[in-house]
């Protein structure tokens, strides 16, 4: 991709926005995509964060108890940080790569297949702003239920801890608990909530736009499908470095 | 009534249409043909609205189309109803909510009424008994005939048909072109269809038009068009077997 054909795709995705950003043409067709969105974007990706997120605050707490095994250290150093690292970034940061794979190839292949067997251009001749109808109820119902999402994967993260806590004991399941509840701080989960929603607009929004954008047949819509994880993972990547400095730097 | 003057249309420097003159009437069945690449799906599309002509005008009742507000082309397409060529139905709404979904969106209809306008659109193209079927699970033919129905749930002023027999047995063709024939007559619409079927043109069109290498080569009716002289026409015409035996056939008889 070259230099100039990026911000050629920037500008298309600013003029894409432009019409996504609308009131609906009717709320109650909106109300139906969106219910809809929610079920197939957010529901059924509980599922993957659940599995995803017990696994991974399982190692998290197995690592940090292996590696900081240091007497200058309390034991409860173990819970804290690994309440932090779940907390903070792996879920919103981490959870959002691995939803930029399922619900950003769901979201640009589906939208790409409708543009290639002329769909879309079905609807752009009934006079419907098929930018508006398709897109906007994906990205609203996809944001809204970020919170939920991450709610899970918090909560699912640091019982994958308590678990290992529980079989292997060290640190002790009180150690942990302990360790989870210290210092404590409300607005991380906020901040982290606020983060993965941003999040979620980026990917429900940049995966449309491949899909909307795509050209051509199925291969490209598989194309249109990859480039849209490849770059949803590199923009989320780049905004939560923006987003650490900014908030918490 | 749609009117093009002028109509020109270039793809990166490459003239695809050049200097497109032409009148579609209102109760016609007006019919562009030509050979694949000739430019006659790209004029359809100018016509639409879903590519924009580098110059000339699209008038639509006297209204240029050409240089409207995104809001008032959408308005303006609400009269407009289109088949196209792989049907276009949305994959995840069965037949009679493909049908409903024009109404849905801008009728003022309460629901029970929406439902039965779909259902006599659905009758009217006879596929009331596949309401309840999704797209997938219909033949090509009954794909058309669903898409025929939703172009003209709403009513529409002008229907546009792009390559209604594609994939079509002749049979089933031979419906098609009756059907869009007869809604034609029926609604008094004007009816652009764009083709390369020779036998829709012999059996609907009031009206053809031939373009060659993105120029309007001929104009005339459907029975003009068997006798013509323009050269590239004919090449066209009796590219098929068909219609040059039933040409040297005419010809013998005298």
């Amino acid at each position: 991709m070259s230099f100039i054909s990026s911000i050629e795709n920037v500008g298309e995705y600013a003029l894409l926005m432009k019409k996504v950003l609308t009131i609906p043409d009717r709320m109650s067709e909106f109300l139906k995509e969106f219910i809809k969105g929610v079920f197939f974007l957010g529901v059924n990706s509980i599922w993957i964060v659940v599995i995803i997120s017990f696994f991974i605050g399982a190692v998290i707490v197995l690592q940090i108890a292996l590696n900081i095994d240091s007497p200058m250290l309390p034991r409860f150093t173990v819970g804290m940080v690994s309440r932090e690292i779940i907390l903070l970034e792996f879920s919103s940061t981490i959870m959002c790569l691995i939803l930029a794979g399922k619900v950003g190839s769901n979201v640009a292949s589906e939208i790409g297949t409708m543009r290639i067997t002329e769909q879309i251009d079905a609807l752009d001749i009934m006079g419907v702003n098929s930018a508006n109808y398709l897109i906007f109820p994906k990205i609203a119902s996809f944001v809204a239920f970020m919170p939920v999402l991450v709610i899970f994967s918090m909560f699912t993260g640091l019982s994958g801890g308590y678990i290992i806590c529980l079989v292997l004991g060290t640190p002790s399941v009180e150690t942990y608990v302990y360790g989870i509840q210290a210092f404590f701080r409300e607005s991380f989960i906020w901040y982290s909530i606020a983060k993965s929603m941003v999040f979620g607009f980026i990917i429900a929004s940049v995966a449309a736009y491949f899909g909307y954008t795509a050209k051509g047949g199925a291969l490209e819509v598989g194309q249109a499908s990859t480039n849209s994880v490849v770059i949803n993972s590199v923009l989320i990547l780049v905004c939560d470095l923006v987003f650490t400095q900014l908030v918490l730097g | 009534m749609i009117e093009v003057k002028n109509l020109r249309k270039e793809f990166d420097g490459e003239i695809v249409l050049d200097n497109i003159n032409a009148s579609f009437q209102n109760g016609m069945v007006n019919m562009i043909i030509g050979k694949s690449g000739s430019g006659k799906t790209v004029l359809l599309k100018c016509l639409v609205g879903l590519l924009s002509p580098t110059s000339g005008e699209i008038r639509y009742d006297g209204k240029n189309f050409v240089g409207l507000k995104s809001k008032e082309v959408r308005r303006l397409r609400r009269d407009i109803g289109m088949l196209f060529q792989g049907a276009a139905l949305f994959d995840s709404r069965t037949v009679l909510e493909n049908v409903m979904f024009p109404l849905d969106m801008f009728s003022r209809k309460n629901r029970r009424e929406r439902k039965k306008r779909a259902e006599f659109c659905l009758e009217r193209v006879n596929l009331l008994e596949a309401a309840n079927l999704y797209p997938s699970e219909i033949s090509g033919g009954m794909k058309k005939r669903a898409a025929i129905a939703r172009a003209i749930a709403l009513n529409p002023k002008y229907l546009f048909c792009d390559e209604p027999n594609s994939g079509l047995d002749p049979k089933t063709s031979q419906l098609i072109d009756e059907l869009i024939h007869d809604l034609t007559k029926d609604f008094s619409m004007t009816t652009i269809v764009v083709s390369h079927d020779m036998n829709s043109v012999i059996n609907i069109g009031d009206k053809v038009i031939f373009i060659n290498e993105g120029v309007k080569e001929w104009e005339g009716n459907k029975t003009e068009v068997m006798g013509t002289d323009n050269e590239k026409l004919n090449d066209f015409v009796f590219a098929s077997d068909l219609f040059k035996k039933i040409k040297e056939a005419e010809e013998e008889k005298g």
